[in-house]
């Protein structure tokens, strides 16, 4: 127990509670809580038509096309990076430390005009690339490209403290056993940053999932082809479609949970093991 | 295995880490680095495990030039100051690791790697610790445990960087003496760095004392204490 003077009054400790969690209540439980009301007012029957509408589906189908692609990208993108700038000592590193975080501070919307301005008809390569029949925007691989620079620095960022406080003991100790790099990598780098790394994976994830303003941009919103599921959300909304929109709205949400419960399952699992390491 | 460095240089950004060092030391021999801290016996403890690579001059372990052989190449054995164990392994897994990365067809047998950790835990000590893991252990046992994966294959060279370091007094003799012990046992040639002075002339037959990257004396702990050969020694040693 505390000294008398340390300890906080007990009204100071209720207010700040309250205000806690009225605050997380009011921000993010109530939306959360309306979306999937909104999403199931008219019973399961009408969300699960809402979902399985052709157009819907194929902005599933593409969702989850382009974050699969932009997951693993930016995976193996994130650990070289990581790898490179915790383990190696070269000119240049500060500067490709801040320019890793770029995107997060760049408007998505500047992410996605940025793509236009150079693969779009009126952009630099937009001649070459219709003349020899290349989609980039308001295709797949605008999309790819769109979501891929914004969800960049999720992987990346869990990884470089961690890396960089590691050290590179751990390495030079498997080098002189006699390891080959790769085994280096697979039997003890990949290890110490498993955790880190999962957590990275799971945030672009649902990021590259949940990416709307720089997607937007690229995708030319022809449904059923380039709608991703934000895109569709906002679609059915404009067009006064709220249950269809909330439904579809709703299994973003459900990501969102997935992802949370995931990471606290993992985190669960191997508490023993994250309070070794600490 | 006698081990021959000829006129080793190397720099870190500007200020030389090391400046022409040539040291001979012979077969079965135990030699301790000794000098304050940035004299450059780390470097040149590195660039004989291989972690480093000189700028000028070579590297001969027997008759082989090793100068840029990788450090897995090398046929030595490594132990850090902070011991670098593999947290997400047993002991016994850090044990077999460097018997667990070799080819198909060179690597022993499960069975064989297995017996081989048994043996290893019982020279340092630590029958049947083999199923903890690292944080399960004190720093002594810590450090045990990382001459034994060190020692896993076989190694005829053993690189030490204040392997100490990390430990109190009593740990420190204990692990002292058992360092000998395995050292005359296997008729290993042995080096290590240390920065303690006492340290160096209780464990060592020879003592090669570094300052700013060059070698002041190197000679029997005997010798040295008799008959410092500069200035910087007299004074070190005071």
């Amino acid at each position: 127990m505390a000294p008398a003077g340390l300890r906080e009054r007990p009204f100071v400790k209720a207010l700040l509670i309250a205000g806690a969690v009225g605050y997380v209540g009011l921000l993010l439980l109530l939306p959360l809580g309306a979306v999937l009301t909104e999403a199931l007012k008219k019973g399961l029957d009408v969300w699960l038509a809402a979902i399985s509408t052709p157009d819907a589906r194929a902005s599933i189908k593409l969702t989850l096309i382009v974050s699969a692609i932009s997951v693993v990208l930016n995976t193996i993108f994130g650990i070289a990076a990581a790898w490179a700038i915790a383990k190696f000592d070269f000119p240049g590193k500060a500067p490709l430390i801040a320019l890793i975080e770029l995107p997060f501070s760049v408007s998505p919307v500047v992410s996605g005009l940025v793509f236009v301005l150079i693969f779009g008809a009126q952009g630099w390569l937009g001649p070459w690339l219709e003349a020899h029949d290349i989609h980039i925007i308001f295709a797949l691989p605008g999309l790819v490209l769109a979501t891929l620079f914004v969800t960049f620095p999720f992987v990346a960022r869990q990884l470089i403290p961690l890396m960089t406080s590691q050290g590179r003991t751990d390495e030079e100790a498997a080098l002189t056993l006699g390891a080959s790099g790769w085994q280096t990598f697979w039997h003890v780098t990949l290890p110490n940053i498993r955790f880190a790394l999962l957590y990275g994976v799971l945030l672009c994830n649902a990021r590259a999932m949940g990416e709307f303003g720089a997607v937007s941009v690229v995708s030319g919103h022809i449904r059923g082809e380039t709608n991703t599921m934000p895109l569709q959300v906002e679609a059915l909304y404009n067009d006064y479609d709220f249950v269809a929109a909330f439904a579809v709205a709703s299994l973003l949400t459900l990501l969102a949970l997935v992802t949370l419960g995931l990471k606290t399952a993992i985190e669960w699992r191997h508490r023993d093991q994250l309070a070794a390491q600490h | 295995m006698s081990i021959r460095i000829e006129g080793v240089s190397k720099s870190f950004s500007a200020y030389p880490a090391l400046d022409d060092v040539s040291l001979t030391i012979r077969d079965g021999e135990f030699v301790a680095l000794l000098g304050p801290s940035g004299s450059g016996k780390t470097t040149l403890l590195r660039i004989l495990a291989g972690l480093e690579v000189p700028e000028q001059g070579r590297v001969c372990f027997g008759n082989r030039d090793v100068t840029n052989d990788k450090p897995a190449s090398r046929g030595i054995g490594f132990v850090f100051q902070h011991y670098a164990l593999f947290g997400h392994m047993t002991v016994a897994q850090n044990i077999a690791f460097g018997l667990n990365v070799m080819r198909r067809g060179v690597r022993p047998q499960r069975k064989e790697i297995a017996a081989r950790v048994e043996e290893l835990l019982g020279l340092v000590q630590l029958p049947g610790l083999g199923s903890r893991y690292p944080s399960q252990l004190s720093g002594g046992q810590r450090q045990r445990v990382a001459l034994a994966r060190a020692l896993a294959r076989n190694p005829r060279i053993l690189l030490l960087d204040e392997p100490f370091g990390a430990l109190d007094a009593k740990v420190r003799r204990e692990l002292r003496d058992a360092l000998r012990t395995i050292h005359d046992e296997l008729g290993l040639t042995s080096i290590f760095v240390t920065h303690d002075h006492e340290e160096a002339f209780t464990l060592a037959d020879r003592v090669a004392l570094l300052n700013h990257g060059k070698i002041e004396q190197f000679d029997t702990p005997q010798q040295v204490e008799s008959s410092p050969a500069t200035d910087f020694v007299r004074a070190f040693l005071a």
